[in-house]
């Protein structure tokens, strides 16, 4: 579980984020969802320690990421994985090298170990040999696979996704919403997932935050998105004329 | 930025690959631009100088004296340096600029890799310590292209080349070793500027493009600065 306790994080003297307060539980796919600029992304990466917290405490089942010195942090980023948007994979390595790298460098495992593994991350992603690949050569929908399988090359407990339906087709990006959700069950994990993606909202949100003006606006699941009164939200979530349609035949 | 560079390898053995793998792509895919550039520099320098030596009094060794110390002083460490800045500073900057911008350094932080060290450390220490190799490399063909030039030419015979090449050789042979200190002061500039800007980079492919250049120009004035420092050091 992470624990997201009152943090406020500023650029210089603009504010971003405001004392926002949230709760991850493990086993559930939680969305950060909320419209471009307005903190999503900022609030993830001071999740994972890419941006220090003005103010506030972040706590991985209990212990304080935010008081805890660089190697410390280490321990704990060792159980992260994290999906970026653009994939993030090594271009320099193929898809094989990709996925053995967290283990290569965090481990003790022989090659033929560190292998196998990779093999096996590959293939509960549906990547079948396709090993001597580099990333050019593969699809945007093969990427965010292989992504994941780096990701979950180290068995993490907290996986974190930012944006994994960006640039993809419905039908890849409702793949790579499944594939997520099924590992959260499968593996326990915490997951976070921040997304502007409807469909993701629908189909996995677990628990979802809206995130508006640096301010957590609105919490709920899935199914109270649907019936929510809250303004903002429904102006976000149901922003075209056939969601609103479809929305209102929920209600009804 | 240093502190960090320096910071002890999270897997040594990984570390051990990434350095011969640097040593290669940095140093040993330079040599032939640097031999190429030595050859036909040597024997430029050795064609001006045979050129230029109108007086009688002046005995026909001194073509081979001036390409040597020409080659060991200035050409080989300073200019040869410069243009690795160039084809090195801007490979590295690049490199790393679009590992910025494309969130791949972010995925070795949250990996927990200590990025700077994983990406710095095996370029300026594979530089570092084999840039000066490169450099006696350059020196070496830079003498024989003066000797191929001025021979070919027949502005002079081997005898005479080689009897200037060898001259007063036992007072400045220490030039090599004020080289070679240069060539290492020279190393770790080039990479260590390149791989500030590669690593600081900010926005997309234009700001890599813009990172590039930068570390080429901040690369090329470090080295004429320390160039001169090293020189009032050393030699003055």
């Amino acid at each position: 579980m992470i624990i997201v306790d009152n943090i406020s994080k500023s650029f210089g003297d603009t504010d971003i984020l405001f004392d926002i307060n949230a709760k991850f539980t493990e086993g559930q796919v939680n969305l950060i969802i909320g419209a471009s600029g307005h903190g999503k992304s900022v609030l993830t990466k001071c999740i994972v320690g890419l941006h220090e917290v003005n103010k506030g405490s972040i706590l991985y089942d209990g212990r304080d990421f935010t008081a805890m010195n660089r190697r410390e942090r280490i321990e704990i980023r060792k159980e992260i994985g994290m999906l970026f948007q653009g994939s993030a994979l090594f271009d320099s390595m193929t898809v094989e090298e990709n996925v053995m790298f967290p283990l290569k460098m965090f481990t003790d495992m022989s090659y033929e170990e560190r292998l196998e593994r990779a093999n096996f991350c590959l293939q509960r992603v549906d990547i079948i040999d396709k090993n001597d690949l580099f990333p050019a050569e593969c699809s945007g929908g093969m990427q965010k696979r292989i992504a994941i399988a780096r990701a979950i090359a180290m068995n993490p407990k907290y996986l974190f996704c930012d944006e994994p339906n960006s640039g993809l087709d419905p039908k890849t990006s409702i793949r790579i919403d499944n594939l997520i959700r099924e590992i959260t069950y499968e593996y326990n994990i915490t997951t976070v997932v921040i997304t502007h993606d409807m469909n993701s909202v629908m189909e996995i949100g677990d628990h979802i935050i809206f995130i508006n003006e640096g301010k957590k606006w609105w919490e709920g699941d899935r199914k109270e998105i649907i019936s929510t009164d809250n303004e903002e939200v429904v102006k976000f979530v149901y922003a075209s004329q056939f969601m609103q349609n479809l929305r209102d035949k929920l209600i009804n | 930025m240093l502190k960090s560079v320096f910071r002890r390898p999270e897997k040594f053995r990984v570390f051990r690959q990434m350095f011969f793998s640097e040593v290669d792509s940095i140093v040993i895919s330079s040599i032939p631009l640097v031999g190429f550039l030595s050859i036909f520099m040597g024997g430029v320098i050795s064609l001006q100088t045979a050129a230029n030596m109108g007086s009688p009094l002046l005995p026909e060794y001194t073509i081979g004296y001036i390409t040597r110390s020409s080659t060991i002083l200035e050409f080989s460490p300073t200019i040869i340096s410069l243009i690795l800045a160039g084809k090195v500073g801007s490979n590295i900057a690049s490199e790393i600029g679009t590992m910025r911008v494309t969130e791949q350094i972010d995925a070795l932080e949250i990996m927990g890799v200590n990025s700077i060290g994983y990406l710095m450390l095996p370029k300026i220490l594979a530089t570092t310590m084999f840039l000066p190799f490169v450099v006696i490399i350059s020196m070496v063909l830079c003498l024989v292209g003066g000797w191929i030039a001025g021979v070919q030419s027949g502005l002079y015979s081997t005898h005479t080349y080689l009897i200037g090449i060898r001259a007063f050789w036992y007072e400045d042979a220490w030039y090599v070793y004020y080289a070679l200190v240069k060539t290492v002061v020279f190393g770790f500039l080039i990479t260590s500027i390149a791989c500030y800007y590669g690593y600081y980079t900010k926005g997309g492919s234009l700001e890599v493009g813009r990172s590039s250049t930068k570390a080429v120009v901040a690369g090329s004035v470090a080295i004429l600065l320390a160039n001169y420092v090293i020189t009032q050091l050393l030699l003055v």
